[in-house]
């Protein structure tokens, strides 16, 4: 999804908050049916997020019911210790976070010079906190803890791939802006650099909400 | 406004080779058509199915059409249960009602030139058809299509091909489909929901929204908060088939002498998250048709909608309580009579807005000067449908008389006449009334009042019988009851519902050869507002230019509903007709 968010981004223009399709005052010479269709507004894209993150969120917490419903029936439930590595990533997370929200408030400088090399180091923790999970991963299949072992195991490794591609797909957003650069920001109302370190706290907010049902819902 | 130069690139600017226009169109409109086909084609593959499932029930030992000379199997017409039902609500009720008419005619009816993101609504399309392939593509893999019903319940669904012949490759398919449906569906509720709130024209104010935007705005609201719980449910699903996990498999489970290498998992977890979402999909299959029969209803009564603000409470009302319901669907599954309770009172408390829309909708009729269009009687026939089958709703609300009539063909009766038929005759009756504007001809009228007499008297006589075979004990999903004595005297209420069926069906070719028909030859639609109705569609061309007012931007000025305003000139009130002169005071 985060690709098709880009495109649209791509059809953002500049100027256009407010309320309502922006007029067009061509004339009316030309054949009606030809005419081009105003850009959307400013505010549509973060009513899109806000409705792309309210639907992410019913989909982890569609996944938590599960995971409390399913605990609940005992049995041949067998919680284990969870890496450690995982406090780690957590922390590059967050700081992943505090990095990309640092780099969009640069934007707002002329010129944001520095933007370029905070948002990339933000983008740079973001990856990294994969590479972390995927070690806390192997952590774990070295113990013998896959996938089918255990409804516990089920779990943890569903939630945490979910939540690793929502990640992905963050990422891709984040080397967007990284690519476009500061100038790009600017002259669109840092349109994608806003929506994009939206998407990115969220993931971070979540990866929190998870990791503490993780922990305490062993 | 000045915009500056290089802006100029990014705006939508009309598309120009055929396959940016007409395939991969970003214009709502377009995608309207697209979605409507396809739900076009889809119902007429889940009517075929339907059939020979009723050839099957009421002949069970004569050849079936395409089935080979001896009698169908019953694994079969499992198959035929599955994919009919899963086809029907997600290909036609979902896809035509909302993504269908809400994409060509909420951007228009609210004042926009498209939808808040036209790409992402282009992609929702493709997804969604690709969603169709897939789940069509079931029929022809080995071991055919799945057996589990529309519903999939676990364990059946979750184990493979150790429980039925469609169970291994054709039930993957299914999941996997019904999980690329789900992204398709969020990226459209997305949409709507952003149209709605962003793209109002100046005035549209929410009240002053027809009663079709607000039913696919709520629609759309439920569909962004449910789809996602479905998507959930499938991929553990997925994960118990392909992983090993165990999510929904219990332990100890053995099909025919093979047990089953899962532990622990619960069967009732897939029902509770399938209908946390499936009731709100009910809903999101009617709440559009409610809208547009509204709409319809006031505009050939010539009156203002009777209680306008009660009908989008009403709406909203039965959009929230749908999500507090869903229990209604497992009383017979063992749960504890406390829950039962509280499912019960909360289902039936969903009867209080109900019965209001169904007051206002025969206030809206009383003393109208109704002009019995075949659009209006589509509405008529909407309202009857919905009466009747939300009455044997209210039963089935009731674990105790529910427990034994649970399963059985009074279900069937009470879901087809309520959100089967009365969400296609939503349907209907919005294709007869849009139609002139979305292809700029009539649809033929003498067709349609016999298409629609003909169907409304078809599926009372076929859906009527069927709440007494169920009360009768004749239980669903079963190929043939010939080996149980008591269903032998169900052989005659079954042939009768069959020829009923197969009357209905043959007379939907009515429909499409007027459709066809009129799309080439059909009256030209002349005049750009010939119902002479208010909401903003039918003050632009038809059908409509590539940004839909033509460079204009209308200004709302009106309520959606002003009919037959005393003192005006005219029997209706365009949105943006100038707004008029304050009463005079005084004299
Ligand atoms: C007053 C309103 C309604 C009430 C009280 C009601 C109640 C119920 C109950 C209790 C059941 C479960 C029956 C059983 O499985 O034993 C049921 C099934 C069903 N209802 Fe309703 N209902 C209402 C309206 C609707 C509406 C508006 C729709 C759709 C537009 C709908 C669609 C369905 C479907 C599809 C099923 C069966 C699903 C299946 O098992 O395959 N109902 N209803
Ligand atoms: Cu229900």
């Amino acid at each position: 999804m985060p690709a098709t968010v880009i495109e649209e981004l791509e059809r953002a223009a500049v100027g256009t908050g407010g309320r309502g399709p922006a007029r067009r005052d061509g004339g009316d010479g030309d054949d009606a049916r030809r005419r081009a269709k105003p850009p959307t507004p400013r505010s549509a894209y973060f009513t899109g997020l806000v409705l792309g993150l309210a639907a992410i969120f019913m989909f982890f917490i569609a996944l938590a019911s599960a995971f409390v419903v399913r605990k609940g029936l005992g049995g041949d439930w067998r919680s284990f210790e969870l890496p450690g590595l995982l406090w780690v990533n957590t922390v590059v997370l967050l700081a992943s976070s505090l990095v990309v929200e640092r780099a969009r408030r640069l934007l707002r400088t002329q010129p944001a010079a520095r933007f370029g090399a905070w948002w990339s180091t933000g983008s740079l923790l973001g990856i990294a906190f994969l590479v972390g999970q995927v070690a806390a991963w192997r952590q774990l299949a070295a113990q013998g803890i896959f996938l089918a072992t255990n409804p516990a195991s089920s779990f943890f490794y569903v939630f945490t791939a979910a939540h690793g591609v929502h990640v992905l797909g963050g990422l891709a957003a984040l080397g967007y802006v990284a690519a476009r650069g500061a100038a790009h920001q600017q002259s669109t109302g840092n349109l994608s650099a806003d929506l994009t370190a939206g998407y990115w706290h969220f993931l971070g907010v979540l990866w929190v909400g998870l990791l503490l049902l993780l922990t305490f819902g062993r | 406004m000045s915009t500056p130069s290089h802006v100029a690139a990014h705006v939508h600017a009309p598309p120009q080779g055929f396959l940016r226009k007409y395939i991969f169109s970003t214009d709502h409109k377009v995608i309207g058509i697209q979605y409507y086909l396809l739900a076009l084609v889809a119902v007429f593959v889940g009517l075929v199915l339907s059939l020979l499932m009723r050839w099957k029930l009421a002949w069970p030992n004569d050849p079936v059409p395409w089935f080979g000379d001896g009698p169908m199997l019953p694994e079969q017409y499992l198959a035929l249960v599955t994919m009919h039902g899963t086809i029907m609500v997600f290909f036609v009720l979902t896809t035509a009602p909302q993504s269908g008419f809400g994409n060509y005619f909420l951007p228009i009816q609210i004042g926009a030139a498209d939808m808040a993101f036209p790409v992402i609504n282009m992609l929702s399309f493709w997804t969604t058809f690709v969603s169709f392939l897939v789940m069509v593509a079931a029929f022809f893999v080995a071991g055919g299509a799945p057996i589990s019903g529309w519903t999939g319940y676990a364990p059946l669904s979750a184990v493979g091909e150790i429980a039925g012949p469609g169970q291994g490759l054709g039930q993957t398919l299914w999941i996997v489909s019904i999980a690329i449906f789900c992204a398709a569906s969020l990226m459209g509720a997305l949409n709507f929901i952003a149209t709605t709130i962003d793209l109002r024209a100046r005035g549209l104010s929410l009240m002053r929204m027809p009663l079709t935007v607000w039913a696919w705005f709520i629609t759309a609201i439920l569909a962004l908060l449910a789809f996602g719980v479905l998507l959930a449910a499938g991929l553990l699903l997925l994960l118990d088939r392909i992983a090993g996990t165990s999510f929904f498999v219990p332990g100890g489970l053995v099909f025919t002498d093979k047990p089953v290498p899962h532990q622990g998992g619960s069967p009732l977890l897939w029902q509770h998250l399938f209908w946390f979402f499936g009731h709100p999909e009910v809903y999101i299959a009617i709440l559009p048709s409610m809208g547009m029969a509204s709409h319809l209803l006031s505009t050939f009564s010539r009156k203002p909608i009777f209680g306008y603000r009660a009908m989008v409470y009403a709406m909203g009302a039965i959009g929230f309580l749908g999500f507090c319901v869903w229990g209604h669907h497992m009383f017979a599954s063992g749960m504890s009579p406390y829950s039962a309770m509280a499912f019960s009172v909360l289902t039936m408390s969903i009867g209080v807005p109900s019965a209001i829309k169904t007051f206002n909708w025969i206030g809206t009729l009383w003393g109208g000067q109704i002009r019995f269009t075949t659009a209006m009687l589509f509405a008529i026939g909407f309202v009857s449908l919905f009466v009747t089958g939300g009455l044997s709703g209210l039963f089935l609300a009731q674990p105790p008389v529910d427990q034994p009539l649970h399963d059985t063909y009074f279900v069937v009766a009470h879901f087809h006449l309520i959100m089967g038929v009365a969400a296609i005759f939503g349907i209907f009756g919005a294709t007869y009334y849009w139609f002139p504007k979305m292809f700029g001809r009539f649809l033929n009228e003498g067709l349609g009042k016999l298409h629609f007499w003909i169907t409304f008297a078809g599926v009372y006589l076929i859906f009527v019988p069927m709440h007494l075979m169920g009360f009768f004990g004749q239980p669903r999903r079963y190929a043939e009851g010939t080996a149980v004595q008591f269903l032998s005297a169900m052989e005659g209420p079954q042939q009768f519902v069959t020829i009923a069926a197969l009357v209905t069906g043959l007379a939907q070719l009515i429909f499409l050869f007027n459709f066809l028909w009129s799309l080439k030859w059909g009256r030209k639609a002349e005049a750009i507002n010939p119902w002479r109705s208010t909401s903003l569609e039918w003050t632009i061309p038809s059908p409509p230019p590539h940004d839909n007012f033509g460079g204009r931007q209308p200004v709302v000025h009106h309520g959606p509903y002003e009919y037959s305003v005393p003192g005006e000139p005219e029997d209706f009130i365009p949105q943006d007709a100038p707004p008029r002169p304050a009463p005079a005071t005084g004299d």
